[in-house]
């Protein structure tokens, strides 16, 4: 099967990794946001799991301590958000641009000594016999296990949210605090947990650019992956399922385009490279003019500070 | 010298002209103060951190009579030319600004400070006298790197990741492109636009894109070295090059050669001559014979015949024998552009925008 | 134990106090930075605070570069605040600026040699129109389709950036700059520049710009029905649409006015301090506004001091990064830290704090 000399198996298994970074980043700040916080630095998250990760990694050799250091690391700069947001009540948009200015600085600083060297490699999974069955064995058995951890942490979070009674909380917490706390739920202890858990999100997908995507640390290297998962976020109005295919259809694009590229089709660079961009949009136009509500999904109380007056 | 005083008042600038004009005399300097503006970061292992390793050379080879200044991450436009402008006010007697976009900042600084010497990288412009250009024939190694890849390729299919559609970028193609068809006259060229210098991840994807549609060789003109990673993730099937620095850490292979810029010749040499006075306004464009482009090691995984005949063009790249750009060689759409024999006029290149005959694909524009 | 206590109104004292104590606070933790990474720390802060000012060698070049620079983040930043009031969020005021740049710069090249004096008011138009219909796909989207204009206006960035480095190596391309990309220096053709008004002030036409339209975003909150309206949908949008305000007019009237003054910015920028398109034409402009709106509180006159103080750090940070070989990634962290202390003590503002037990409410 070819498409114009582009093999679709081949294709489909290198959208599925190239959007590992972003659906990890996006999954993390849906919750953030499902917590009614607008954390607008997933970029410096990302990187500072980026610089964290490596610097695990090479450190203690193994490419999963990198993905807890990465973790770790980016969830504790997402803590100066929390506190900065849930107790000092600061303005959430201002404060995650601030963390990403932060954090690209801080991570070049710790990266100072990782340039030029090479991370403990990751491997794919075994599949064994598995990995021979035609496209569905390079589509389905050729990755690393990140990209498998990663749906199945999009499956978690969607089956937390919709199942669980933590997951309601989360959601009246993002909806009305007010109510929420009229309930007794503690609305900023929950916030700071769900901002912890999108930070360390953020950290892993940055971890997975540093470690297996590009194995190496360069200042920047995340460059610009955390804008897009916030686009992916509003993309999917904020449901888990649909952060998966907002991040493989422009993953998909931009694997499509640099691939119609190589092959030699006679379409203009300069259109096929701002494409991803476009026809995200246009999806999202149609997805929201066709339902009607689509755009109206967003947490009540997203971007809106709490204090219990009462 | 009582600088501080001197440049009390309104019009520092004009003063400052004038105070230049008593350090910098032709007699050679004492001691002089080297500034190197950066369009990246040092950290980013690639353009930016060998320019960086050129001023380390220069404060190596002078120790106490110079003292070296530096300033990372300067955007191009408006924000250059202050930087530029602070640098001058501080007391450099050289500054070196290191991308094609500092062109006209530095031409317009260097017109308020007649008696600093500046030296733009990539550019062309010298509108004043203590403006001068340097650059390097990075198609030199170019050619190098296509021969190999015309040898090493088993898929005769070669790949290129291009960042932008300038006469650099283009040059490059077309010697890469030159001498892998001349070693391999059925070799075929895929070349991705990344629209982007340093974008990891995209470049990552586009060696991906490459090697999906059989390339087997890749050279790159961006900066990271996501492809060469990209490429190892074949265990071998894969080759590539390493860009701007020597990228070892990919050796023996997927990266079986490079091409590293090596700043440092060119700037000893400027402020050797600007500390013993013989220092002249140039336009500088040296490649393998004056150290500027250094072919990085080649390593074992290329045969040892394809490897002695690398390194014989290399050397006669350097004794000035051979000019990768001979002719005859045809344009894309099949008109002639150098005769039996003739060499290409450096004008040409620098002003080069289009492929030579056998690419396919169009330029963007 | 410590709580806090929301204040009737403001407390006027507290919202002049605050900016300062924010100032002192990231001069203790961004000392105590310097100092790890073994700097003199009074030395760094005294590079980044008070030599682009007072500095004998540097000030009189400095100082006249702070309005440079701040004057398109004021630009842009006035116009986001509109926006941001009335709960409409334009992420993309840096896509805006770039088409802004490149309209206001074609249609000056597209006349070029053209000498008279009517080039540069038609450039100006131009730009104001480009910026304005980058900002008008977002909004047509969300009031004709409900988009969320967070993401059109985000990803319009990427695409804005595209079409500049296709513009400056296909389109607008100088003829005479040998294959170079780039265009003609726009500042160096006298019909199209943006020249400094009065010598060694920095005072350009962008600058004069910020400064009316911070008067007028002032005036018009104050004075005017549409600042009312503004006002009155962010506080209270149900009650705003009762009062008669249309949700949809209103997106298009602030979009538009944050996308025009974007793309005002970006032409002063071009013909002026910048000179040329380029492939790295942008530098940022357009998100660093975003967190000058906030720091100002959303209002023209703090705006313009946050701008002011945005601009210092950027001047004083390159000072004491060549001067005492501080990486940059340490100013853009001392940058960070400072925001976060000015968003923190922000609180002091609006908030008592209060020591003792919790009086218990029912």
């Amino acid at each position: 099967m070819d498409l114009g000399g582009i093999n679709p198996a081949v294709l489909i298994a290198s959208l599925m990794v190239a959007s590992v970074p972003i659906i990890l980043a996006a999954i993390g700040e849906l919750v953030v946001e499902k917590a009614g916080v607008l954390n607008l630095g997933v970029e410096g998250m990302m990187i500072m799991g980026a610089i964290c990760g490596f610097a695990t990694a090479v450190g203690t050799g193994s490419p999963f301590l990198g993905f807890i250091g990465g973790a770790a690391g980016a969830a504790a700069l997402s803590l100066v958000f929390a506190v900065l947001t849930q107790v000092f009540l600061a303005n959430q948009v201002a404060t995650g641009l601030a963390l990403t200015l932060f954090g690209l600085g801080l991570s070049s600083m710790i990266g100072q000594g990782y340039v030029g060297i090479k991370p403990p490699a990751t491997g794919d999974v075994p599949f064994g016999p598995l990995e021979d069955i035609p496209f569905f064995g390079t589509v389905l058995f050729s990755h690393d296990w990140v990209v498998y951890l990663s749906i199945a942490i999009v499956a978690a979070v969607w089956a937390v949210l919709k199942f669980t009674r933590t997951g309601l909380i989360l959601r009246a917490v993002g909806e009305s605090h007010d109510a929420a706390h009229a309930l007794g739920y503690k609305v900023v202890r929950i916030r700071v947990l769900a901002i912890l858990f999108g930070g360390a999100l953020a950290g892993m997908g940055g971890a997975y650019v540093s470690l297996i995507r590009v194995p190496q640390w360069t200042d920047g290297i995340t460059a610009g992956a955390g804008w897009i998962a916030l686009a992916i976020v509003v993309f999917a109005s904020w449901k888990p399922w649909r952060v998966l295919l907002g991040a493989y259809l422009f993953g998909g694009i931009t694997v499509l385009q640099l691939n119609l590229q190589a092959a030699g089709a006679t379409i203009p660079v300069e259109y096929l490279s701002m494409s991803p961009y476009l026809i995200t949009i246009l999806v999202l136009v149609i997805m929201s003019s066709g339902k009607g509500k689509a755009a109206l999904n967003a947490p009540a109380s997203l971007g809106q500070n709490f204090h219990a007056s009462r | 010298m009582k600088r501080r005083t001197i440049l009390k008042g309104g019009a520092a600038l004009g003063f400052a002209s004038m105070l230049g004009g008593k350090m910098a005399l032709a007699q050679g300097l004492e001691k002089a103060k080297v500034g190197f503006v950066y369009v990246g970061p040092i950290g980013d292992g690639g353009w930016t951190f060998q320019h960086h390793q050129g001023a380390l050379a220069v404060q190596e080879a002078y120790g106490d009579k110079v003292e070296i200044v530096w300033q990372e991450n300067v955007p191009e436009g408006a924000d250059a030319e202050r930087v530029l402008t602070q640098m001058a006010l501080s007391g450099c007697n050289i500054i070196f600004t290191t991308s094609f976009g500092f062109m006209d900042p530095t031409n317009a600084v260097a017109a308020k400070f007649p008696d600093i010497k500046f030296e733009h990288a990539t550019g062309y412009k010298r509108d004043h006298a203590n403006v001068s250009t340097y650059n390097a024939r990075f198609y030199e190694g170019r050619a190098v790197q296509g021969h190999i890849a015309g040898k090493m390729t088993k898929s005769n299919k070669i790949g290129y990741i291009a960042s932008f559609p300038i006469p650099e970028v283009i040059m490059g193609i077309n010697s890469y492109y030159l001498h892998a068809k001349k070693a391999n006259p059925a070799v075929e060229l895929s070349i991705v636009w990344a629209f982007t210098w340093f974008d990891p991840a995209k470049e990552a994807d586009a060696a991906k894109a490459l090697i999906d549609q059989g390339v087997d060789v890749i050279a790159s003109h961006t900066d990271s070295t996501a492809p060469l990673a990209e490429a190892a993730k074949t265990n071998g099937a894969v080759i590539g090059f390493g860009q701007a620095s020597d990228m070892a850490e990919y050796k023996p292979s997927p990266r079986v050669s490079s091409i590293i810029d090596n700043w440092a010749p060119y700037y000893v040499k400027r402020v050797g001559a600007l500390l013993d006075g013989t220092y002249a306004q140039a336009d500088a464009w040296e490649g393998i014979a004056g150290g500027e482009v250094e072919i990085g090691e080649i390593t074992d995984a290329v045969p040892a015949d394809v490897k002695a005949e690398a390194e014989a063009m290399r050397d006669a790249i350097a004794a000035g024998t051979y000019h990768p750009f001979t002719g005859p060689i045809n344009k894309q759409d099949g008109s002639a552009w150098l005769a039996e024999g003739a060499t290409a006029p450096d004008g040409d290149l620098l002003g080069m925008m289009f492929y030579v005959e056998g690419i396919t694909g169009e330029i963007p524009s | 134990m410590v709580r806090l206590e929301k204040r009737p109104s403001p407390s006027a004292f507290w919202q002049w106090a605050t900016p300062v104590l924010a100032v002192v606070l990231t001069m203790i933790a961004g000392g105590i930075m310097f100092a790890l990474l073994g700097k003199n720390p009074v030395e760094a802060i005294r590079t980044i605070f008070w030599d682009p000012l007072f500095n004998e060698q540097f000030a009189s070049y400095s100082r006249p570069q702070l309005l440079v620079k701040a004057g398109p983040l004021i630009l842009i930043a006035v116009g986001l605040s509109l926006g941001f009031r009335a709960g409409i969020w334009n992420i993309g005021a840096e896509g805006q600026y770039i088409m802004g740049a490149i309209f206001g710069a074609g249609v000056g090249l597209a006349l070029y040699p053209v000498e008279t004096r009517w080039v540069f008011p038609l450039m100006i138009v131009a730009g104001v129109f480009g910026g304005w219909l980058w900002a008008m796909i977002p909004a047509i989207l969300k009031t004709r389709f409900n988009t969320n204009e967070i993401l059109v206006s985000l990803l319009l960035v990427y695409v804005a950036q595209n079409i500049l480095a296709s513009m400056s190596v296909g389109l607008l391309r100088n003829p005479e700059g040998g294959g170079f990309p780039g265009s003609r220096n726009l500042s160096q053709i006298p019909a199209m520049a943006n020249p400094e008004l009065i010598p060694g002030t920095g005072m350009h036409w962008g600058v004069v710009a910020a400064f009316v339209v911070v008067i007028a975003a002032y005036v018009m909150l104050q004075r005017h029905i549409l600042g009312y309206q503004i006002k009155l949908t962010g506080q209270a949008p149900k009650a705003a649409r009762f009062a008669g305000v249309s949700p949809a007019r209103l997106v298009l009237l602030c979009m538009g006015i944050s996308g025009a003054l974007a793309g005002a910015a970006g032409l002063f920028e071009v013909a002026g301090p910048s000179g040329q398109i380029s492939i790295d034409f942008n530098v940022g402009y357009g998100f660093t506004a975003i967190i000058v709106a906030f720091l100002g509180r959303l209002n023209p006159i703090g705006i313009l001091l946050a701008g002011l103080l945005m601009a210092l750090t950027y001047i004083g940070g390159e000072l004491a990064s060549f001067m005492l070989a501080l990486p940059s990634a340490a100013i853009q962290a001392f940058q960070g830290m400072l925001l976060f202390f000015l968003l923190a003590v922000d609180l002091l503002t609006n908030y008592r704090i209060r020591f003792g037990a919790k009086r218990e409410v029912a």
